[in-house]
């Protein structure tokens, strides 16, 4: 039992301390270093930007300040609304018309217009239609992972290899078989592709709908930082930008390796 | 469907005048012209043919996914129309699902076909599993099984089924030489005990009289039948008949036609045919 906890302690400790990890780290404590002698000799370009020390103090007065988080959870949660209403209502487009010609034929002219417009030209549109701001925001989100998980969901299941549908049907399939036992697992890493590159949008655009119509938020925190003219703060906010997305595409690698036990083998 | 009668079945596919083109006339492709042959009952057919002779497009025909320009294909008598559980199909490589284990894979059909038992259905598997000698690897994944492995999975799934007709096509492609005599041997004792209507797709002469009751050599493009053989080796089949005199004669004799076939298509300027020129003049030329 101990033996076994030890090999496992030893195992977790190869994975921590290693040499890759050294070198990640000394890369980034030298360009730490690099930006805080930039700044105290005055450089060009670094000499504007606030230095590591100082935004390091303003980082411990905003950890232990609830606004700050508060303004964490309204950026999560519009970026969840949004995205899953995009999965909800992308993933079964999508499917709908990989699998049905007819369907494919009447909706994506129309799809293929509307898809070039960017989510942010649909700032004043949606502002206007919506009844609260709040809404308005949703959906330009909800616009911005939309249309790359339709267009993910449908390239992934037309190109399903024709042999397993075949080989399904020759099986004794029924239409429903072949839609959840093989086309839905089939298109599944194709989903996942439209979910992680939705989520990176998604990120994209609800930091610039903050900054355009925000009362809260991580986009709102960096955009009124630089009009207070607290500007380490607005480092603050980027890298909290930074971390938020890192930590959705995350959640998302971890539940595609969950739905996806076949592709989790090597 | 997936439960087996134990009453006899017969299973008999006749094709007749079999014509397929692809694209408009007068640009069309011609891929099968007037291809008639029979599928008789309990007896394992094989099909050889050279690369791009429209073996693939026959068996699409067969299985239904594709229809015919002109002719029909009767099973028992009744016109073919569209996929069927009756006709199954190997397909090249391997079609097992890659989302499901091995366990899963094999157990597919009679699940689809909802009218058996679960218990039923695991008792099935698990012998089944035994039988090709996949019961350590129920629980893996068909990218975790090497090219042999996955072969065996795939007979697994078939034999299940239990299907009127087995057409395998090229079932070995991308085997190294060493795994494709095992499954060569492996393949021929199970179809040997099973004894069902079986039409197995090749472009190995070697592999095609080892395992054929009946031989059908196809014409290069259009493909059309060239010639019928009887191959009335023992069985079991077992390796050292390649070395027999009787073998050596149905070698010569398959040979021989399709030789005359790959002229045809060498002056028609096919690469393969080249390819097939220059093996069978090493080959007989060194011999003699």
């Amino acid at each position: 039992m101990s033996t076994g906890a030890n090999a496992a302690l030893n195992k977790l400790r190869k994975k921590i301390f290693n040499r890759t990890v050294l070198r990640g780290t000394v890369s980034v404590c030298l360009c730490l270093a690099l930006w805080e002698l930039g700044r105290a000799f005055k450089l060009p370009l670094l000499e504007a930007m606030p230095a590591p020390s100082e935004i390091f103090g303003v980082i411990w007065k905003l950890v232990v300040d609830p606004k700050f988080w508060a303004n964490w959870g309204a950026s999560y949660q519009r970026v969840l609304v949004g995205f899953l209403a995009a999965q909800v209502v992308g993933i079964p487009l999508g499917l709908a018309m990989a699998t049905s010609k007819a369907f494919y034929d009447i909706s994506f002219s129309a799809f293929e217009i509307v898809r070039p417009i960017p989510p942010l030209a649909w700032v004043p549109i949606s502002i206007i239609f919506w009844p609260t701001t709040e809404s308005s925001i949703a959906f330009v989100i909800f616009l911005g992972a939309f249309f790359t998980v339709v267009i993910n969901v449908l390239g992934g299941a037309r190109n399903i290899d024709a042999r397993f549908t075949r080989a399904a049907i020759s099986l004794g399939s029924r239409p429903s078989d072949v839609f959840f036992k093989i086309v839905l697992p089939a298109t599944l890493p194709s989903i996942f592709t439209g979910m992680a590159v939705g989520m990176g949008i998604t990120w994209e655009v609800v930091v610039a709908a903050e900054m355009i119509a925000g009362k809260s938020g991580l986009g709102y925190l960096t955009w009124s930082s630089y009009v207070g003219g607290n500007y380490p703060q607005i480092v603050v906010g980027m890298m909290s930008i930074g971390i938020a997305g890192y930590l959705s595409s995350y959640a998302i690698r971890l539940l595609g390796r969950v739905c996806m036990p076949w592709l989790r083998i090597f | 469907m997936a439960e087996a009668t134990n009453a006899p079945r017969r299973a008999e596919v006749t094709v007749e005048g079999l014509t397929k083109r692809y694209g408009y006339h007068p640009f069309w492709h011609e891929v099968l012209a007037d291809c008639s042959f029979t599928l008789r009952d309990g007896e394992l057919t094989v099909l050889i043919g050279p690369s791009g002779c429209g073996k693939s497009t026959l068996i699409n025909l067969l299985a239904g996914y594709d229809k015919p320009d002109q002719g029909r294909i009767l099973l028992n008598g009744a016109p073919v129309a569209g996929p069927g559980s009756d006709r199954l199909v190997v397909f090249q490589e391997t079609a097992l699902f890659p989302w499901m284990t091995t366990y899963g894979n094999v157990a597919y059909g009679p699940r689809v076909a909802r009218n058996v038992p679960k218990e039923r259905v695991d008792e099935r598997v698990q012998a089944l599993l035994e039988k090709v000698g996949l019961q350590d690897f129920k629980a893996k994944y068909p990218s975790q099984l090497s090219g042999g492995m996955q072969r065996r999975g795939e007979l697994a799934r078939m034999m299940i089924n239990d299907p009127a007709v087995t057409i395998l096509d090229e079932p070995f492609r991308g085997l190294d030489a060493m795994t494709r005599e095992l499954m060569q041997e492996y393949f021929v004792t199970i179809l040997e005990e099973r004894s069902q209507t079986v039409l197995f797709v090749t472009s190995e002469i070697d592999e095609a009289i080892f395992l054929a009751d009946r031989l059908l050599i196809m014409s290069n493009r259009p493909g059309a039948i060239l010639k019928e053989m009887e191959i009335k080796l023992p069985r079991p089949r077992n390796k050292d008949m390649l070395q027999t005199e009787e073998y050596l004669g149905y070698k010569r004799e398959a040979l021989e036609v399709l030789h005359a076939e790959a002229i045809k298509a060498f002056a028609g300027g096919s690469k393969s045919a080249q390819d097939f020129l220059e093996a069978f003049h090493k080959e007989h030329v060194e011999q003699a």
